[in-house]
Order: structure tokens, then C-alpha cells, then sequence
């Protein structure tokens, strides 16, 4: 096939690219070795997005390699070409010297590449050793074997240090023992190439060294483990090499034991740092706290939910909500925004106390509320960009129909002034990429001229370009006079933004800092340890 | 050519213009009007005619299911309909006053009103699923209808009421304009003012809408009492068809034929986006084929193994799975021929 791969194909496979060589000469042990994976200038794009541009990416075997970038940076389309999701537009895949198209996940599988996902992709209403041999039961006489079933599924799971029951229901596991399962089905499949993605996120500290045990131990045999993570102590406790991606694309591979942690994390953020530290003079912005709140809640909370929080922010002035997934943040927000009722607590508008059981009262307070859940709670997918645009201010308005011209003007000033693109009203919005689906959001909360706006992580899964536009227009904006709660897991943003940082955990509020005064790792370190004197 | 293909109200126009060219082939007086006494006769006025219950029922469903729900009670709605107008003519001492038809037929619509509120009080206030609670009345409102006529089928002799189903006005029959008169104000409702598109926000998405500040509970509502008010009226003109209120027969089975009519016409059962005009080309279709049943006297026995063969056929052009699947049919053969005709000859790389 004469394509734009074929150039690649006339380089052999390991160390002619000088930064593998490089690489290389300080880790003889692995010359020898011929990567087990190939992929070369890996690219895909997705309409508005180049989702994957030009990337390279090697496993050895034998090899623990992570990947690592920010959101949107392009690791999970990397997983999901090489397992073959997602077709790619160009590059090539070679798996054990041989060039591959995967079409689907059963064609990586048959090539050797098993993935284990966040989410456990196994049958919990099944037992153990079922899940462990799905689709390669032991048979005798035409008749599924299951004593012998159980028999080889136990042998694989001790093969990992695992003795549990196999006979048991794989729900009635904890979610680090699923995995494990999951790891123990991808042997039967003979995994050469093991993919984990986020494997950790929801283990405690003793079930990922039981993970890591067992990652070890695999690739001592030989297993190549692509790994992917968010958490920097587990990417060095566990790798070998580091690939970073940034903005979908390839910034560098990297030796882990060579690779300083500042400098991982510059390679991951790239030079958008400094474009962004033009914002932070947000957060430095005085703001006068003399008058009455715009919005100010007290002891607001409803059981089960969140316990008892206040929250008061004042004209012009940015409160960044801080905390894990789960802390309560959100909850927090949707009951400021009576998306959910309260039980307890009551809540001031401009000194007047107001009732917030429904999101239109919260809006008759010209309050607006960008959910988390883009997809679910923003934006009406089938409706055009100008219908979803116009849909907060014609709600508003009830069943009078708002004048075309009118219409036209609104939607015509927010695609330019957000910078929608495409700019095309008529476009179907669930056509959109992520960080457009946002930016008409925002358009449509801006044109109902609100005086709070609640921004629940308004750049999640967004590129990082789009993200600093984003910022940038919360912080143009809120210099104008708009307040606004910002909320976002990534921490740098919320200190760059706000003046203050309320910091949740555990669905309880524990404090409230001026981000003037704390750094990021003193704000991750209250996080963690509800600032015990720790805090800067 | 390629943007009228892509237009959706391109393959059920186009299924409803092959039914009645196979018709008018098979028997040319199919497509004959005439004109007797100052007033057009013919099997297309037939079907003008004919199609008005249907229609109004249809309607009705297709802003239901708008908004995600379904409406299975409008039979039940029609024959509660038609036992109220006729048992209130049958007890008056006058049946042929203007005024007691009148007063009959405003009470069966606020009835139908009522039984329609209570439907959306189901769905949008109680959160029932909407197949459920409309089910609540599909199976006790035609035991409401046998009480009202107390058990019987209630006959009567009013000219007026005739008139609604049997009458003529500009040498067209008065049930035709019934159907116009609904498919104009449902569309100047809708798509005058902002209903149509916050119904179609609330059915694409219901929460997103909800945190947009939709009221979408008085939405919801409103499309099922729309439903009733247009099934009711419905009901008058099969009453008055057949000058009797039947609470077994009448509308026996219509939810289903409007449900079709309003898949026919491109409107997803998923909610969303929806179309009336294509509503409108759904209820001609499906009583173009009921004509057909008669016209070409296919025996009873096998009428509705005719209907469904036909049906499948019509929904098979609408598909885009069939569309993608014979346009790339066409794309090979066309490419087959030109390799063949430059006689290409694999050279090995």
C-alpha cells in the first residue's frame, strides 16, 4: 500500500531515532530487546479537533511505560487507537514486527493486547472463574467442564498471589480484587501488551501494592505494561519510561529515573503556563467585600448529601470551590442553584433572603449554573447552536417567541465573543467538540446577563488552548463585575482564578483560604490533611 | 436534487405519491373527482374525509412523543368522547337545536380536556412513566364510556351533529376542515411561539433543559391535554359518522395507527425533534392504504396482512440503513465496471 506510512517503513524499528538512541546507550539491558509495539506517527482527528498529531509510542517487553498529559492531551485516544476504537487517519501499528489495523478490541485482543479499564469491563453477576475463563471454558464432551472451569481459573488467579473463592460472585469483591480479576482474564488471553488505564483511582494505598506486586511480577515475565495514571508518586514508583503528551502531541519519551518531577510536570502544562500567568493577576485582583453578598448561604446542606456549608461571594469576585471528586463540591453548587433542595440552611440574594427550591427561582436571582455533566445536564444535543444559545433566555421568557432579529443578534454576538467554532448557528450542537459544547454553554448562561454565574468544571476534557480561552473570559469577565464560583479539579486553575478557595472533603466543608496567601502544594496539603497548621 | 432528497419529509412524501400512482394504475377511476349536487366526490376526498379522526389523534401523539411520552388512552378518550356528546343529545328534548349540539359537543371536549389533564397530571406531576399512567385510562375509559350510555350504544337523529362528520362546505366535507382547522392552530402554537422548541428540548433532554429553566412540567402537561382535546374532538367525528356512540368500537386500536402515522412522518419515538407536516403525510398514507384495502377488495380475512406488508415496505424506503446500503450497492457496481474497463492489471509493490 503506498500511503504516509510508507516512509517509515524503510527505519528499522529500534534506536535509528536519536532520542531513543540516546535513551538507549544508558539502558543496555533493553537494546536487545525489540519493542513489542510500534506506533508511529499516530494520527487522528476528530471534526474541530486534532485529536493525535504525529505521535510516536513504544512498549517493550519486559517494560513498565507510562503515559502521561493533562486532560485532553490525547492519552485515552492513544489507548483507544492501539486497541482499536478508533481508526486511525494516519501512522502505523506494529505489533511484534508485524503491521497491524485493529477494527476492534477483539482484533487487538487476538494480536495480544489486553486492556484493563477504570471501570471494570467484567460481568459482576457472574462468579469469579467464570468471568476469569469467559469464552475459553475447558470442555468435555461438547459440555462446558466447570469443575475444570474453576480448577484453571484458581491456578491463574494464584498465578497472581490471589486466592479467593472463584466460585463466588465477582460483585462481592472489592473493586482492587476485580481487578486483579480483569488482569487474570487478559492472562488467559495470553496478553502480551497489557493496558492499564487509571487503574488506581479508586484503590487505598495497601490494594495498589498489591497491584504493583503484581504488575512487577508480570513484567519480570516479560509482559509489556503500558500504564496510565494521574497520580505522579505511582507513574515513578512503577516505571520504567515516561511518554508525555501534550495537546495531543508528542512532547517527548523519557527515561523515569532520569526525569525530574518539575520538569515532567512543565512538559505535561508546556509554555500555556506563562500564557496563563497573566490571569493569575485574578486572584492578586482586590475585591471590595463591603456590601452586601451577591449570594450568601448559610449552614445550607441536606442529609446524606452534604453537611451543613456556607458560602458567600461578593460583586466582581471569583470563589474557587477546591476538593477531590466526591467532596461535596458540586453538591454544594446544586443546592446554591436549587437543582437539588436543600434540607437546612438559608440563602441571601443581594441581603434579601430567597427561597432556591427550583433552578428558576435561582435564575429569577439571576443566578446561572454550568453543570459538570456537559453532555447530560448542558447542552439539548439534537438542537441547533443558535436554539441551545437562545434556550436560557427564551426559557425566561416563557412561550413568547423572541423576535428573529433579536435572536440573531444574541447568537451572533456570542459565537464571536466566546469564539464558537465552527461559527455555524445552524450546526447540530451535539456535533460540537467539548470545549465548543462549553463555550455555547457560557453563551447561553452570558445572555440571560446573570450577576452570578456557577461554573462547575468548565474545563474538564478540554484542550488546553480552549481551557485558557475559558479562563481567560471568567476572568475578563468577572473584572466587569460578574461573580463567579468556579470549580475545578485541577487545582493550579482554581488558584489562578480565585480570590478565595473554599476547600471541601469528604461532602464537608473544611475551610476556606485566601489563595493570595497559599501555594498549590499548600492547598493540595490542606486538601489532604484538613489543614492541620500546614497550610501556608 | 441531492437537498430535496435529504429533506425528511422526502421518502414518506414519496411513499404516500407511490400509493396512490399503484392505485390510480390498477384502477384509473381511483384519482377521479366528480362533482354531484355542488360538492366533489371521489376516493381522494374520501380519504380527506376519512382521515380526520386519525389525524386529530395523531397530532395530538406526535407532541406527546415530543416529549419523550406515548399516549396510549386516546381510543378510550374518543369513546368517552362520543358517549358524552351523545347520551347529552339523546336525553335533550330538541336533538335537532343547534344550541344542544353545541352545548354537547363543548361539554365532550372539556371531558377529553379533563381526562387529558389527568393523563399529564400522571406523567409530569407523579412521574409515572408515560406508557403506564396513559395505559391507567386506555383500559377504564372505555368502562367510563359504557357507563355514561349506561351500557348500550346510544343512537340519535340530529341533523346538526351529522353535519359534523356527513356535511360539506365549499363543496368540501366539513371533516376535512376540522383537520385543517387542528394542523393550523397546532402549528401556529408551536412554531409561532417558542412550545415547539422548549417541547423539543424537554424530550432531547429533559434535565439539561430542566437546569436551563424550562418549565418543563407544564410542557409535558400541556402536550397530553393537547392529546385529549384533539382525541375528544376525534371521538365527535366518529360519533357523528356513524350516529351512534359505540364505547367498544370507537377508535378500537387508533393509538396504534397514530403512533405509526407519526413514526411514518419522521418523527422519532425517542422525543426531540418533531414534525407535523410529516404527521400530516403519515395519517395520508395510512388511510390511502385503507382505501386501498377497499378499492382493490382484498378480502377481509387478509387485510391486515396486506396493511403490514405494506407498511413494512414503507418504513424500509425511510430507512438510512437501506439508503447507505444500496448507495454503496450502486458505488460498486459503477467502480466494478470502470476497473473492468480500463482493464487494470495488479502490479505487485
Amino acid at each position: 500500500m503506498l500511503d504516509r506510512g510508507a516512509g517509515f517503513t524503510a527505519v528499522p524499528p529500534v534506536g535509528t531515532r536519536s532520542r531513543t538512541e540516546k535513551e538507549d546507550a544508558t539502558m543496555p539491558a533493553n537494546i536487545a530487546v525489540p519493542s513489542i509495539v510500534e506506533m508511529r506517527g499516530i494520527t487522528i482527528s476528530f471534526p474541530g479537533v486534532l485529536a493525535l498529531d504525529n505521535v510516536d509510542f513504544s512498549l517493550r517487553p519486559g517494560e513498565v511505560h507510562s503515559l502521561m498529559g493533562e486532560n485532553g492531551a490525547g492519552k485515552s485516544t492513544l489507548i483507544k487507537a492501539l486497541t482499536g476504537v478508533y481508526a486511525i487517519d494516519s501512522g502505523s501499528i506494529e505489533v511484534a514486527g508485524k503491521n497491524q489495523t485493529f477494527h476492534s478490541t477483539a482484533d487487538a485482543q487476538a494480536a495480544g493486547i489486553s486492556t484493563v479499564y477504570q471501570e471494570i469491563n467484567l460481568c459482576t453477576n457472574l462468579s469469579v472463574g467464570e468471568n476469569v475463563m469467559l469464552g475459553h471454558e475447558p470442555h468435555r464432551r461438547r459440555h462446558i467442564d466447570w469443575k475444570a472451569t474453576h480448577r484453571e481459573a484458581a491456578k491463574h488467579l494464584e498465578g497472581l498471589g490471589l486466592s479467593i473463592d472463584t466460585r463466588s460472585m465477582l460483585a462481592r469483591h472489592s473493586i482492587a480484587i476485580q481487578q486483579l480479576v480483569a488482569i487474570s482474564r487478559a492472562m488467559v488471553l495470553d496478553a502480551k501488551v497489557l493496558i492499564l488505564d487509571e487503574p488506581t483511582s479508586s484503590l487505598d494505598r495497601g490494594e495498589v501494592d498489591q497491584l504493583f506486586t503484581v504488575i512487577r511480577d508480570l513484567r519480570d515475565k516479560g509482559v509489556a505494561i503500558f500504564f496510565v495514571s494521574h497520580f505522579l508518586d505511582q507513574v515513578y514508583e512503577i516505571s520504567d519510561r515516561i511518554t508525555v503528551l501534550r495537546n495531543g502531541q508528542l512532547v517527548g519519551c523519557f527515561q523515569a529515573n532520569e526525569l525530574p518531577r518539575e520538569e515532567l510536570v512543565t512538559k505535561m502544562i508546556g509554555h500555556e503556563l506563562d500564557d496563563l500567568a497573566a490571569i493569575s493577576a485574578t486572584a492578586e485582583r482586590d475585591v471590595d467585600r463591603t456590601g452586601d453578598p451577591v449570594i450568601k448561604a448559610t449552614g445550607v446542606g441536606k442529609r446524606g448529601v452534604l453537611e451543613p456549608a456556607d458560602l458567600d461571594v461578593f460583586n466582581g469576585e471569583v470563589v474557587g470551590i477546591a476538593g477531590l471528586l466526591g467532596s461535596g463540591r458540586t453538591e454544594l453548587v446544586r443546592l446554591l442553584y436549587g437543582a437539588d433542595r436543600a434540607d437546612s440552611g438559608h440563602i441571601e440574594v443581594g441581603g434579601e433572603p430567597a427561597r432556591m427550591t427550583s433552578p428558576r427561582h435561582a435564575i429569577d436571582h439571576r443566578i446561572a449554573f454550568s453543570s459538570e455533566n456537559r453532555r447530560e445536564e448542558g447542552i439539548v444535543s439534537d438542537l441547533t447552536v443558535a436554539e441551545n444559545i437562545v434556550l436560557g433566555i427564551q426559557a425566561r421568557r416563557g412561550l413568547r417567541r423572541i423576535r428573529s432579529a433579536e435572536q440573531d443578534a444574541v447568537i451572533a454576538e456570542y459565537i464571536e465573543a466566546l469564539d464558537v467554532r465552527p461559527a455555524d448557528p445552524t450546526m447540530v450542537a451535539g456535533n460540537l467538540s467539548g470545549g465548543n459544547q462549553q463555550k455555547v454553554l457560557l453563551a447561553r448562561w452570558l445572555a440571560t446577563a446573570p450577576e452570578l454565574m456557577i461554573l462547575d468544571e468548565p474545563t474538564r476534557g478540554i484542550d488546553v488552548g480552549t481551557k485558557a480561552e475559558i479562563q481567560r473570559k471568567v476572568a475578563e469577565l468577572s473584572e466587569k463585575g460578574l461573580s463567579v464560583v468556579f470549580i475545578s479539579s485541577e487545582l493550579e486553575e482554581v488558584l489562578r482564578l480565585a480570590q478565595r478557595v473554599v476547600v471541601m472533603r469528604d461532602r464537608k466543608q473544611i475551610g476556606e483560604l485566601n489563595s493570595r496567601q497559599v501555594t498549590l502544594s499548600g492547598l493540595i496539603d490542606f486538601i489532604a490533611n484538613e489543614g492541620n497548621g500546614s497550610a501556608a | 436534487m441531492r437537498r430535496i432528497m435529504k429533506h425528511r419529509l422526502f421518502w414518506p412524501l414519496v411513499a404516500l405519491i407511490v400509493l396512490i400512482v399503484i392505485n390510480t394504475i390498477a384502477r384509473p377511476q381511483f384519482a377521479k373527482v366528480t362533482i354531484q349536487d355542488g360538492r366533489l366526490y371521489g376516493n381522494l376526498i374520501n380519504i380527506l374525509r376519512n382521515s380526520a379522526p386519525l389525524m386529530l389523534v395523531s397530532l395530538g401523539m406526535t407532541v406527546v412523543i415530543a416529549t419523550r411520552g406515548i399516549d396510549l388512552s386516546v381510543g378510550a378518550i374518543m369513546a368517552v368522547s362520543g358517549a358524552v356528546a351523545l347520551t347529552i343529545i339523546d336525553r335533550s328534548t330538541d336533538p335537532n337545536s343547534l344550541g344542544t349540539v353545541l352545548t354537547a359537543l363543548v361539554v365532550a371536549i372539556l371531558v377529553s380536556l379533563v381526562l387529558g389533564v389527568w393523563n399529564g397530571f400522571l406523567v409530569s406531576v407523579l412521574g409515572i412513566q408515560p406508557i403506564i399512567a396513559t395505559l391507567v385510562l386506555m383500559l377504564a375509559g372505555r368502562g367510563v364510556a359504557l357507563l355514561i350510555t349506561g351500557g348500550f350504544i346510544t343512537t340519535v337523529n340530529s341533523t346538526p351533529f351529522e353535519f359534523v362528520a356527513s356535511g360539506y362546505i365549499l363543496m368540501l366535507p366539513f371533516a376535512f376542515f376540522i383537520s385543517v382547522a387542528a394542523i393550523t392552530a397546532l402549528g401556529l402554537v408551536e412554531r409561532r411561539t417558542a412550545l415547539g422548541v422548549l417541547t423539543e428540548a424537554v424530550g432531547i433532554n429533559p434535565e439539561a433543559s430542566r437546569l436551563a429553566g424550562v418549565r418543563s412540567r407544564i410542557i409535558i402537561w400541556s402536550a397530553y391535554a393537547a392529546s385529549g382535546v384533539l382525541s375528544g374532538v376525534a371521538g365527535i367525528i366518529y360519533a357523528s359518522n356513524i350516529r351512534a356512540a359505540d364505547a367498544n368500537a370507537a377508535g378500537q386500536f387508533i393509538e396504534l395507527y397514530a403512533i405509526l402515522a407519526v413514526v411514518l412522518g419522521g418523527t422519532s419515538l425517542m422525543g426531540g425533534k418533531f414534525s407535523i407536516a410529516g404527521t400530516v403525510v403519515g395519517v395520508f398514507i395510512i388511510q390511502t392504504l385503507n382505501s386501498t384495502i377497499l378499492f382493490l377488495g382484498v378480502p377481509s380475512a387478509r387485510s391486515p396482512v396486506f396493511f403490514a406488508f405494506v407498511v413494512v415496505i414503507v418504513v424500509m424506503i425511510q430507512s438510512p440503513q437501506l439508503h447507505r446500503f444500496a448507495g454503496n450497492l450502486i458505488r460498486q457496481v459503477r467502480s466494478r465496471g470502470a476497473t473492468d474497463s480500463t482493464g487494470d492489471v495488479e502490479v505487485p509493490s
